[in-house]
């Protein structure tokens, strides 16, 4: 009896005393850790643990703890039953991560049954912040970089017509209707669209790109997932000698990716990209992170925009885990505070939109240069405060 | 009319340097399959660790591309010899079944292997100068590589028709593949044959695993699987055992595959199964394969 009744004392001080106490918060990170995009999960995983350790101060007694799950492919499945072992099993705080677009389109429902917040930290497919009240993005969307670059083809480059090639799944479709709006909208003519297999696997794109070739367009927008696939597509436009016949390459960040640019060579020099984040940024706040990231993963490891996505993710959570005060997290309150945030990123300055929840950032126009047998990325553009175009306009699933 | 021939001169050389790969690769797995009726689902492997060893040996050591491509075959040759005697030798008896379970075991053995040695991310190899840029054919301009690919595979083929019509080991092969239980009673040892079959059949796989790299873009830990449908597509349509046929159907599956995704990107991928579905509904034994005994 007496035990009893020192234990409920003590389950009733911990109660009353909850919020002073410190907590540990649990965030379920959901990124792929195998098969062929096991780079890209490496790279949001490195970004957000940077983070972690970084501002782990700031949080005071309290402390996070990130419970890593695999979601293997870039398909849904594997995804959904993750986020579902997360919230219904792990009891996590807050969902996050999250690769590629299907990924957080089968995530999205249990984020808004299991009253999650869900901060999603690449993938790019504009209306997925559409599918759940509790979804926020801190990456990017499809269509910032596709329509600015279609903009920028059209004006800049002096583009009269462009084929765009893309990954047949949303966001490439997604990337492909941005750039045709942007371009078409300023005077230029899309000639041809061309599917170039699923996610999954990088093709052969040789088929795709010698009818591109063969079609002789002044641009050639290619969407691809950031990785293999990046390597793959740039490597195929060097293979087929597109550059001789005068086709210009463009497309958003992924063609050419900071992980896989040194690979495919210097001839990719001269391809300009339309992207939120590549490391030859130059600004205070992307010193320091590439200063710092060096430190944490050896000299060698290469910070890209993917990377970037995990550590502002981890700001965000950081955010609502401060407002939280030790205690619980819901989802109604941490949308309270990420709506409107603002955060001094290695990219720039970026806000949540407090209506579509979604990211306004800066997006930078690069032309690739060959330095001294580096190449490196020459920002010649800064486009400020870009909103998501899709959901502005109310275009397709982003108009619902 | 111009471009009509300018587009066929396209898929003509794409279609054709693709199937030479394909031919390289699937060979030496349809003469397994024929001589010894054995199903070696780890074929691609075989194709996979060639590749690997190419590029381990141009990018760090610096050896020519093509000196490389030499000793990958050689060695996976021998690598073959060893596998077959310390463990392929065990399962030839068993079923069918058997046959299956353990080469595809041996697959994702490979795939992890490769995958813990090497990383998850492609390969890629920066090719000799001289395989480099165009070459003008007067009608259009074709990548030197694929003309290299479409010369050094027709190069090997001719070789290797004369090896099996020509020398006393093809004849060898030829008579197992067509009646082994006969061969056999004529004193051919099937056996030996076999090995020297296997390790041949290893080496051309990683020839083309090695060719292949710049082809498939780029060298994946998941190549022995992403590419295993097709190889066993071209030994079915071909007619198991057959080495022309298997050429043959290289040829027609290769420039249709490149033609399908040219024309119509959307779907043109799914071309080379239903020319597999009609081929194999008229010919259930393949082009050149001969009916069932």
């Amino acid at each position: 009896m007496q035990k009893v009744s020192t234990s409920l004392i003590l389950a009733g001080t911990v109660a009353l005393a909850g919020a002073a106490e410190a907590r540990e918060y649990r965030v379920g990170f959901i990124a792929p850790k195998s098969g062929g995009a096991a780079q890209l999960g490496e790279a949001l995983e490195r970004g957000a643990r940077l983070y972690i350790k970084l501002h782990q101060k700031d949080l005071g007694e309290h402390t996070v703890k990130l419970i890593v799950r695999d979601s293997k492919r870039p398909g849904g499945p594997f995804a959904k039953a993750a986020a579902q072992e997360l919230i219904a099993r792990e009891k996590v705080d807050i969902l996050g991560g999250v690769v590629f677009s299907p990924n957080a389109m089968s995530i999205a429902p249990l984020a808004t049954a299991g009253k999650v917040p869900f901060v999603v930290m690449n993938a790019g497919t504009s209306w997925i912040t559409k599918l759940s009240p509790n979804i926020v993005r801190v990456s990017f969307t499809m269509w910032q970089a596709g329509f600015i670059m279609g903009e920028h083809a059209a004006r800049a480059l002096g583009c009269k017509t462009a084929i765009s090639g893309y990954t047949n799944y949303p966001p490439g479709k997604d990337s492909a209707a941005a750039f045709k709006r942007g371009f078409e909208g300023s005077g230029g003519k899309v000639i041809d669209s061309i599917p170039m297999g699923g996610p999954r696997n990088a093709p052969d794109f040789t088929p795709f790109f010698q009818r591109v070739k063969d079609k002789r367009p002044n641009c050639f927008f290619v969407f691809v997932p950031g990785g293999n696939h990046a390597a793959a597509a740039s490597k195929t436009y060097v293979a087929l000698n597109m550059k001789a016949a005068n086709i210009k390459f463009i497309g958003p960040g992924d063609l050419t990716h900071d992980l896989q640019l040194q690979s495919i060579g210097p001839a990719i020099a001269g391809t300009t990209i339309a992207v939120h984040y590549h490391a030859d940024l130059r600004n205070n706040a992307n010193d320091a992170y590439k200063k710092a990231f060096a430190v944490e993963y050896g000299a060698k490891a290469v910070p890209d925009f993917v990377s970037i996505g995990g550590y502002d993710g981890m700001a965000a959570v950081f955010a609502v885990i401060k407002a939280a005060k030790g205690g619980n997290i819901t989802a109604e309150g941490a949308l309270k505070t990420l709506k409107g945030w603002t955060h001094d990123s290695p990219r720039g300055k970026i806000m949540i939109d407090p209506t579509t929840r979604d990211i306004v950032q800066n997006i930078y126009i690069a032309n690739v240069v060959n330095d001294n047998g580096i190449l490196r990325h020459q920002t010649i553009k800064t486009i400020p405060g870009v909103k998501d175009k899709c959901k502005e306009l109310g275009i397709g699933r982003c108009g619902k | 009319m111009d471009q009509v021939l300018d587009i066929a001169t396209t898929i003509l050389v794409f279609g054709v340097a693709y199937a030479m790969l394909l031919f390289i690769i699937s060979v030496g797995l349809s003469i397994t399959m024929g001589l010894m009726g054995f199903v070696n689902l780890a074929h691609g492997a075989f194709a996979m660790v060639g590749g690997y060893v190419t590029v381990k040996l141009v990018t760090p050591l610096g050896i020519p591309y093509l000196l490389a491509l030499v000793i990958a075959f050689m060695a996976v040759a021998a690598f073959g010899v060893v596998m077959e005697r310390l463990l392929y030798r065990w399962v030839f008896d068993r079923p069918e079944l058997d046959h299956v379970l353990f080469t595809i075991g041996l697959v994702f053995i490979s795939v992890f292997a490769v995958t813990g040695i090497w990383g998850p991310d492609p390969q890629n190899i920066q090719l000799p100068k001289i395989l480099q840029g165009d070459l003008n054919l007067g009608v259009k301009s074709i990548p030197v590589y694929r003309a290299f690919m479409i010369i050094a595979g027709g190069a090997i083929v001719l070789t290797l028709f004369y090896g099996l019509e020509r020398t006393r080991i093809g004849a060898q092969v030829r008579a197992a593949v067509d009646n082994r239980r006969m061969a056999e009673s004529c004193g051919i040892p099937t056996g030996r044959l076999f090995t020297v079959i296997f390790a041949l059949g290893s080496g051309m796989a990683a020839l083309g695993g090695g060719l292949g790299i710049q082809i498939l873009g780029g060298l994946k830990p998941v190549f022995a699987f992403e590419y295993l449908v097709i190889f066993l597509i071209v030994v079915a349509v071909g007619g198991l055992g057959n080495v022309r046929g298997t050429f043959y159907a290289a040829l027609v599956l290769g420039i249709i595959d490149f033609a399908g995704k040219y024309f119509l990107p959307e779907g043109g991928g799914f071309f080379i199964y239903g020319v597999t579905f009609i081929i194999l509904l008229w010919r259930p034994q393949g082009l050149f394969g001969k009916a069932q005994r």
